[in-house]
């Protein structure tokens, strides 16, 4: 602790340089712990997937749907705990910014396949006995100001002329983890089918079920997509997880997109802090030298070039994630229904601060090596 | 008595024998230090002068050991220090080398007192004692009453002296004055000389000092010459300049 203060001492004394090196830092860190919160949203899916729950679709692909009819085939295969099915609506509310996932459900099976998802007992019961009824995600609600009881209009776009369609909020579900997707919009299996076009009727979006030991996953998956082989629908099987990470697919490469922006940043941080510290020791050459002169160690000189370039990575890395935490609900509220969930999660914190460390250590460590080798006699000519 | 002609026997604090030192520059070898020999015993002041190049400065970094000769010996009180590992030579002026600095060579950031106190910092000593050492180095240079002062508020007579003050608060065997007062007005050189005639009259340290200017090195009790690299006169004083030196 005795040489905190030189370490100190020599951070401040160009104090703008130091400002705007820590501002730097911290907005680049800002944006990598961004960066990383967004690639966990891409992610979401895979996460909150239960390990016991597969995904059933038409092999075809997601938007081609599979009969009603499979459910009690898939019902009788060994090891099959419940099945659910799910229509994708993908209505408008009011107008088209108002993005929201709007999925029709089977109210039976709901909740035996999503217990995470929960939704109090007295306004699932009523939902079930409201054909017109509807639940919300806790953050949708919040999104709308919505209120249990309110009337929700949905303007189809995939299911005929029909118009918009009404529902009267029932419920609002929340989530168990804070990762949970509380986005959502169901409406009833029931009236969906009675409102829909005769050609979509007896037809649904994707089976999800739940299996009794997940360790069979993969026989029951092989047994169903065997079951509909050389039918007109047939289907591909999955677990929830390898679902979602197909379903994040559909959008790009996003987790290459964001690691390649994240390395631009990561090196570019690395080049901001690393020329700061490499001008801020040869600027006090001389100075390295007097304390060489004096009986500093080569690793006492180290020490104090990596002490600095670490203050300054561990400052500008808490600032940016302080500025991360009260900016991500912020961007969270802004961005729902233009993406998945943002959630802030500790992890990306630590990685975030890891990434601090790292850059700290390294854009130091040139600049600390050259200080290091320093020869006394040539350091003090320059005087 | 200083001696040069290598007859000092083991007594003295200094011994150097046959010391060379060579650069290369280019394809040219330069002899920058040959076959020098010198003897220093306790409590002497010693001057160096000599023309620009003549291997003053080389002389100091090696008797510092900032610099290894090329051949030779140098041995300090006991220390033979021209085969010692880097680090071990770090440690070794750490405990027996004060170093005064033309440009006197503060860290402008620190205060007068933190200057003085760095070389403690590698030392055992308490805080409460660091304290203690660094004031009495400060009343002896007479900037006792300066010591939250930063270099920049200090004259540079004044900083040469936080500079003699963090030299000797360690208490090593032997101080190197590298022009100490080449960066001064007459006046300031006058006090600092004084300060490092006050040093071996009344504290009994060893001074090597460089300096290009004879009224400065009159103030000495012995002169050498150096001379392309040659020791080749040696000028004795019978007596010590009085404290107060003469200008």
């Amino acid at each position: 602790m005795k040489f905190a203060r030189i370490v100190w001492a020599n951070l401040v004394r160009k104090k703008v340089r130091l400002l705007l090196t820590i501002g730097s830092f911290a907005v680049a860190l800002f944006l990598f712990v961004f960066l990383g919160v967004v690639r966990d949203a891409f992610n979401r899916g895979a996460d909150v997937a239960g390990a016991d729950r597969l995904v059933v679709i038409n092999r075809t692909s997601i938007i081609n749907p599979i009969p009603l009819k499979y459910r009690d085939q898939i019902l009788r295969i060994p090891g099959v705990k419940y099945v659910t099915h799910n229509n994708w609506f993908g209505g408008i509310y009011i107008e088209e910014k108002n993005f929201f996932p709007q999925f029709v459900i089977d109210p039976e099976n709901q909740r035996l396949v999503f217990p995470e998802l929960a939704v109090p007992d007295d306004q699932w019961n009523a939902f079930l006995k409201d054909r017109i009824g509807a639940i919300a995600g806790a953050k949708l609600a919040e999104r709308f100001n919505w209120k249990v009881g309110d009337r929700i209009p949905i303007k189809t776009t995939l299911y005929g002329s029909n118009g918009v369609w009404e529902f009267n909020l029932d419920g609002i579900y929340h989530g168990n983890r804070p990762q949970s997707d509380e986005t959502q919009f169901w409406l009833q299996w029931d009236y969906f089918e009675e409102k829909v076009p005769e050609s979509f009727k007896g037809q649904i979006g994707w089976y999800v079920l739940r299996v009794d030991d997940p360790d069979d996953a993969p026989r029951i998956a092989k047994s169903i997509d065997d079951l509909f082989a050389n039918s007109p629908n047939e289907t591909k099987t999955e677990t929830e997880s390898a679902f979602a990470a197909g379903w994040v697919k559909q959008f790009g490469n996003i987790q290459k997109l964001i690691l390649s922006i994240g390395v631009v940043v990561f090196f570019t941080l690395l080049l901001v802090t690393g020329n700061t510290m490499a001008i801020s020791v040869r600027e006090r050459t001389s100075e390295l030298a007097v304390f060489k002169a004096i009986g500093y160690s080569d690793r006492s000189i180290l020490f104090f070039v990596l002490a600095e370039a670490l203050t300054i990575a561990i400052i500008g890395g808490l600032l940016g994630m302080a500025l991360a935490m009260l900016a991500v609900p912020a961007l969270g509220k802004m961005l729902t229904g233009l993406l998945p969930t943002i959630v802030l999660a500790p992890s990306v914190l630590i990685f975030g601060l890891a990434v601090a460390l790292l850059t700290g250590i390294l854009s130091g460590i040139l600049p600390g090596f050259g200080a290091m080798r320093l020869r006394v006699v040539n350091a003090l000519r320059r005087v | 008595m200083v001696k040069v002609d290598g007859s000092g026997g083991q007594a003295g604090l200094i011994q150097v024998r046959d010391l060379d030192k060579t650069y290369r520059r280019g394809g040219e070898e330069i002899h920058v230090l040959q076959g020098l020999n010198l003897d220093v015993s306790p409590g002497e002041f010693v001057a160096f002068m000599g023309p620009s190049g003549s291997g003053k400065t080389t002389l100091l970094n090696l008797l510092g050991g900032l610099d290894v000769p090329t051949r030779g010996s140098i041995t300090v009180a006991g220390d033979e220090i021209t085969h010692m590992s880097s680090s071990n030579l770090t440690e070794w002026r750490a405990r027996h080398v004060g170093f005064i600095f033309q440009m006197y060579n503060l860290i402008p950031v620190l205060t007068a007192f933190q200057n003085v106190e760095l070389p403690l910092l590698l030392t055992k000593l308490s805080k409460a004692e660091r304290r203690s050492h660094v004031e009495t180095a400060l009343s002896i240079v007479g900037l006792a009453d300066r010591m939250n002062h930063f270099p920049r508020q200090l004259s540079g007579g004044q900083e040469q002296r936080v500079t003699i003050a963090r030299a000797i608060v360690s208490d090593p065997t032997f101080l190197l004055c590298d022009e100490p007062t080449g960066d001064l007005d007459r006046k300031s050189a006058d006090e600092v000389m004084a300060l490092l005639e006050e040093l071996v009259a009344h504290h009994h340290k060893t001074v090597l000092m460089v300096t290009h200017d004879p009224l400065v090195a009159a103030r000495a009790q012995s002169t050498l010459h150096l001379d392309k690299g040659v020791l080749v006169e040696a000028s004795k004083l019978s007596q010590s300049v009085p404290v107060g030196g003469v200008a």
